[in-house]
């Protein structure tokens, strides 16, 4: 049987370690963000290569859940159309607080090029939003980006700060 | 329509008033330049009216009353070999002429030859649906509703199919606004939070092209981003990219990540 040295004294001293609710929790919330699945144009595509093996989102711990009920970061990858926008909206609703939420590409934070009668002028007039991602359609680095930010924030923030109301109004 | 001109020696000439292209209508022939068209025809006339017919591009245009266009879809179909149906809409005259123009856009598979029917519609007019002769008039006649407002009698699921049915108006015509009218603008605020949201949602940003510097409240600049609502308009923070917090991820009492530098790194010393 292997015998395996502990030295206690290294790395300053007893296995213990000390630490906040805050920075434990937050630890573990944004390092496994699980974003929804939810493209709806050509950023999908993008949002697709950032989860696939090139860029690889596991390593940040995002991993792309089919359910709104297990995740708690929500990608709006794409335009997002006035008809689709209750559906957008329910399925926000529908995710487990704490929620964050990404709008990726132009079309969904300002509508973009589509000036029509049928496209949503911003998803920020559905949902609340954390983090605006620019770009047409924003590289797979712009998203990881954007995600690391938003980690940045997670970790900013006290853990148990209040959540966003359940309806922007 | 701007009245055509030609444009041969736009190149020499030293202004150039006219913006836009404007696309020439393409030259009529008569019927009886294809013998195959010809008999369409005088075989057509037999069950319906035929108000004009011409040749235009190698497609035999026919405009019918709008009352007949079953019947002759029907005959098309059945008697004359016409067993495709490409396509159908309608163009909207409301302004000039008070009615749509629909067209019935038709291919026969076996004689290799495109055929065109088309007829008038008044506004307060119905037409009569050619779902029973070809299904894909189904969708077809359903978008055309959507968009133009016509009415299809006899369909079997008259309903829109593009907008939700809860729209108002129909966005194809001209008179539709391209950013819509106060319902469409208002449309997602109205249905998920209700009409008295609109005062703290506010009107939507229609104008692309405007960038606001010093906007915190929406965006800020890639790779200098500011916690949400900074006033950035005087002492603007210098803000260097940094992917991640100052010093690394800090848990256990010691730095989870420990901060990459190119010159300690062995990895980059073997290579070189």
């Amino acid at each position: 049987m292997a015998q395996h040295k502990v030295n206690y004294l290294q790395d300053g001293g007893a296995p213990i370690v000390l630490t906040t609710v805050d920075k434990i929790v937050n630890f573990g919330r944004s390092n496994s963000l699980w974003p929804m699945t939810y493209g709806l144009a050509c950023c999908a595509i993008e949002m697709m290569a950032s989860g696939a093996s090139r860029f690889d989102f596991d390593r940040f711990g995002t991993i792309f859940r089919a359910s709104p009920r297990q995740a708690d970061l929500i990608i709006v990858a794409g335009t997002l159309t006035k008809k689709h926008a209750e559906f957008m909206r329910r399925l926000y609703d529908q995710m487990p607080d704490p929620k964050w939420v990404i709008s990726m590409g132009s079309c969904a934070n300002t509508g973009g090029m589509f000036n029509t009668y049928a496209t949503v002028q911003g998803v920020d007039r559905i949902i609340p939003v954390d983090i605006y991602l620019p770009g047409c359609a924003p590289r797979p680095e712009t998203l990881q980006y954007a995600v690391m930010q938003l980690q940045q924030k997670i970790r900013r923030n006290p853990a148990n700060m209040r959540q966003k109301a359940k309806r922007l109004v | 329509m701007r009245k055509y001109s030609p444009k041969n020696d736009v190149q020499q000439k030293s202004y150039y008033t006219d913006r836009f292209y404007v696309a020439p209508t393409l030259d009529k022939a008569p019927v009886s330049n294809d013998s195959t068209f010809a008999s369409d025809c005088s075989s057509l006339a037999n069950v319906v009216e035929i108000k004009e017919s011409y040749i235009q591009a190698g497609h035999l245009v026919i405009y019918v009353d709008s009352k007949d266009n079953v019947k002759a879809i029907k005959h098309l179909k059945e008697i004359r070999a016409y067993n495709f149906m490409m396509e159908l809409s309608a163009i909207d005259y409301v302004s000039t002429q008070n009615g749509f123009e629909v067209f019935y856009e038709m291919l026969s598979v076996s004689k290799h030859k495109r055929i065109r029917v088309k007829c008038f519609v008044g506004c307060d007019d119905a037409i009569a649906s050619v779902e029973p002769l070809f299904r894909m008039a189904d969708w077809s006649e359903r978008e055309m509703y959507d968009m133009y407002g016509i009415t299809i009698k006899n369909h079997p699921y008259m309903k829109r199919i593009l907008m939700p049915d809860d729209w108002q108006g129909h966005p194809l015509l001209k008179s539709y606004p391209l950013i819509g009218d106060e319902a469409a603008q208002w449309y997602e605020v109205d249905k998920i939070f209700g009409k008295e949201a609109r005062d703290i949602v506010g009107p939507e940003l229609r104008d692309a092209a405007q960038v606001e510097r010093y906007d915190t409240q929406r965006f800020s600049r890639l790779g200098h981003e500011v916690p949400k609502g900074t006033d950035i308009t005087t002492n603007e923070p210098e803000t260097p990219i940094r992917y991640q917090e100052e010093g690394g991820v800090q848990l256990f009492g010691k730095k989870l990540v420990t901060p990459f530098d190119e010159i300690e790194t062995k990895h980059l010393e073997e290579r070189k």
